[in-house]
């Protein structure tokens, strides 16, 4: 019949192979192969056609070896058994989240735009400390509102404010954390590396099943999940990287662990750790945009109208609109580790 | 000179880097040497059965080549490295069976350290440097901002407050350094090749500096470097370390006339003896049989006797401090204390 019978039967194993047998639904391969007039005869499959032994190719000669859509199928059986569970734990903890970001947006987009500008352009003064990289972000505020794109702006930057500065709230302790213990950094480097390399459609599949669609929280976690590595990881990498010497010294002269970390770990590692909120601001900001998909707000819903209606015209200035923001909010993180660097050693 | 006591005392330390030090340990006890234990068990011994006392008061200067284990030496003094075996005594106390707390008070009111690259706080004022010490116990900077640049003014840097080390030269940041280590007003003051990395100009300012500041002080110093010069420039007692072992220890004069084996022979070999020795350590009491040319100070150099006599041969002088005559010393005697002494003479 099958190719691989020879090798279930001289292993002995036709027994169970036959128990085991359950009438699955035929899959369309089976089907093809029946009307093309499988004539069933395997001894003359020529070596150049021997399929790879693969779970589909062992099923076809023994029925007890599970197909390979039971392994995905598996998966989201063993998801959604898991899910209550999961969501009983995991929804009181993230509701805040749903909470902040409500807020947060209801805060941004109900305040009058003669009100709103100001407060932001306060803000960058009070980080970046310069007059150029406020006079940018004004044009580009204002250029946003001009074209009417002021609300869905303010969306996003709302999303962004919020999910940045919880990502540097989890993430600077974590890195900290990592910096101290060689076993914590050996745990979670492979969770980050598999973070940063999971693409982030695939962060939004198992969220869906956990959460309304309805929820915030949903895109909020999807676009932590994402921006939270290079926070996590600069932070580890500039606590490492502070000169041993001057630790060495911290130690001869009777600091104590906290006064050593709050007092010259973590301001030596200032710089780094600014330079990881950078990318964290950059990547909240790529992540919202595909968040839009389970109902994220902002420029990114508009983008992926233009991509399913192929409103040309709305796709473009919605994503030129996001790379003006994207260069904003660059600069305004660039400037504020400039200064950061400027008062410090130039070692 | 009345005996003084005993401050720091290490006795039969031993140091030994590798996998397993305790079995080691008994390894090197039983005879076994360096070069072996390095061969046979992949252990590098750092230390082997030192012992010293360093006197209240006195600048012990510990000298060795790069690789013999001074800088080690000088860490287990305030534990920045822990012993495989021995007792490190501070005030007749043993300072290994002290815990945390008490290590931490001994670094922060006894016993403070200088580094050979400085290792000042770059994020940090020179006065905030200054009373790192100070802030470390928890004075607020009013509180030690009084004392700390009373240090500064001490080492010649005045108004430099507000600088911040990378702004100052490599000289006046060892001179922050040393301001720092006294504002601790710690009896006990570590040196590791704390003027190795200056050029020898600014050392010999140091140099002067130190003893200038010691003059008036009267701190227990323990001294690390690697320059014979600068060892016998700022010794009381001088201990002089050869892979990880004491060669000879004692008073500089003494080992310069007196070197114990070939090693220190060769070291002391190209020492402008005329400069560094001194009347006292080569007069004598009988009185020469020649008149008698004028007074010298027990302290002066040889250098300054012979200028004296303007290169008479058959001039003596009688030693004289206070009054009181000591000894007396001849041309001839300063001729044979110039040339060193020869292995083969001393066999």
């Amino acid at each position: 019949m099958a190719i691989y019978d020879g090798l279930f039967d001289s292993l002995g194993l036709r027994d169970w192979c036959d128990a085991e047998a359950s009438d699955g639904p035929m899959s369309m391969a089976d089907l093809l192969a029946k009307t093309a007039g499988d004539n069933g005869d395997s001894a003359g499959t020529p070596l150049h056609d021997l399929p790879f032994p693969s779970l589909d190719a062992l099923n076809d000669a023994c029925a007890a070896i599970p197909q390979s859509r039971d392994l995905t199928s598996g998966l989201e059986t063993g998801f959604l058994g898991i899910r209550d569970a999961l969501r009983f734990v995991v929804d009181p903890l993230t509701q805040p989240l749903s909470w902040a970001l409500e807020n947060m947006l209801w805060l941004m987009t109900e305040t009058p735009w003669w009100a709103m500008m100001p407060i932001l352009l306060l803000i960058t003064w009070a980080v970046a400390r310069s007059w150029k990289v406020v006079g940018f972000v004004a044009l580009v505020v204002a250029g946003l509102a001009f074209v009417d794109h002021y609300e869905v702006a303010m969306q996003t930057l709302a999303i962004i404010f919020v999910c940045a500065f919880i990502c540097v709230l989890i993430g600077v302790p974590i890195g900290i954390a990592m910096s101290r213990s060689d076993r914590l950094q050996g745990v979670l480097t492979p969770v980050l590396d598999m973070l940063q390399t999971l693409p982030p459609f695939v962060y939004l599949i198992p969220l869906i099943f956990l959460f309304s669609v309805t929820e915030p929280k949903l895109y909020g976690i999807a676009v932590i999940l994402y921006a939270i590595v290079p926070v996590v990881r600069l932070t580890n990498l500039g606590i490492r990287l502070v000169d041993p010497d001057v630790i060495e010294a911290a130690d001869a002269f009777g600091m104590t662990k906290s006064q050593k970390l709050f007092g010259v770990q973590i301001p030596l590692a200032l710089p780094n750790i600014m330079a990881g909120v950078n990318q964290t601001i950059m990547m909240s900001l790529a992540m919202v945009v595909i968040a839009s998909m389970v109902s994220a707000p902002g420029l990114g819903i508009l983008v992926l109208r233009g991509i399913r209606n192929l409103e040309l015209g709305v796709g473009l200035v919605a994503g030129l609109g996001i790379v003006v923001l994207a260069i904003a909010l660059d600069r305004v993180t660039k400037a504020s580790l400039a200064r950061i660097d400027a008062s410090q050693a130039s070692r | 000179m009345t005996e003084k006591n005993v401050k720091v005392s290490i006795r039969h330390l031993y140091k030994i880097f590798g996998a397993n030090p305790p079995a080691a340990l008994e390894k090197v006890k039983a005879g076994m040497s360096k070069t072996d234990l390095l061969d046979q068990t992949g252990h590098v011994l750092g230390l082997q059965d030192i012992n010293v006392d360093m006197k209240e008061g006195e600048i012990t200067v510990i000298m060795g080549l790069s690789g013999s284990g001074k800088s080690t030496l000088i860490r287990h003094l305030n534990r920045l490295i822990e012993p495989t075996a021995g007792e490190v005594l501070v005030n007749g106390e043993d300072i290994l069976s002290w815990n945390d707390s008490q290590m931490r008070t001994l670094r922060r009111e006894k016993m403070s350290m200088v580094f050979q690259k400085f290792a000042l706080l770059p994020h940090r004022t020179v006065l905030e440097n200054a009373g790192m010490a100070l802030a470390t116990r928890g004075k607020k900077r009013a509180e030690f901002e009084g004392e700390a640049r009373k240090w500064l003014e001490r080492v010649g840097l005045e108004g430099q407050d507000d600088q911040y080390p990378h702004q100052l030269s490599g000289g006046m940041q060892q001179r922050v350094g040393i301001a720092r280590a006294l504002a601790s007003n710690s009896d006990i003051m570590l040196m590791d090749e704390a003027f190795s990395a200056l050029d020898p100009l600014i050392r010999t300012d140091m140099q002067d500096l130190l003893l200038e500041l010691q003059e008036e002080l009267h701190k227990t110093i323990i001294f690390i470097t690697h320059d014979l010069d600068e060892a016998l420039k700022l010794a009381d007692h001088l201990v002089i370390l050869k892979d990880g072992a004491v060669v000879q220890q004692g008073e500089p004069q003494k080992i310069l006339l007196n070197p114990a084996d070939p090693y220190i022979e060769d070291f002391v070999a190209d020492i402008n003896r005329a400069r560094v020795l001194r009347v006292r350590s080569i007069m004598t009491e009988a009185a020469p049989a020649g008149e008698i040319a004028g007074d010298v100070d027990p302290a002066d150099n040889l250098e300054s006797v012979i200028a004296r006599a303007g290169g008479a041969m058959d001039r003596a002088y009688r030693v004289v401090r206070n009054g009181e005559t000591l000894g007396y010393v001849d041309l001839a005697e300063i001729m044979r204390a110039l040339v060193p002494r020869e292995t083969g003479a001393a066999a």
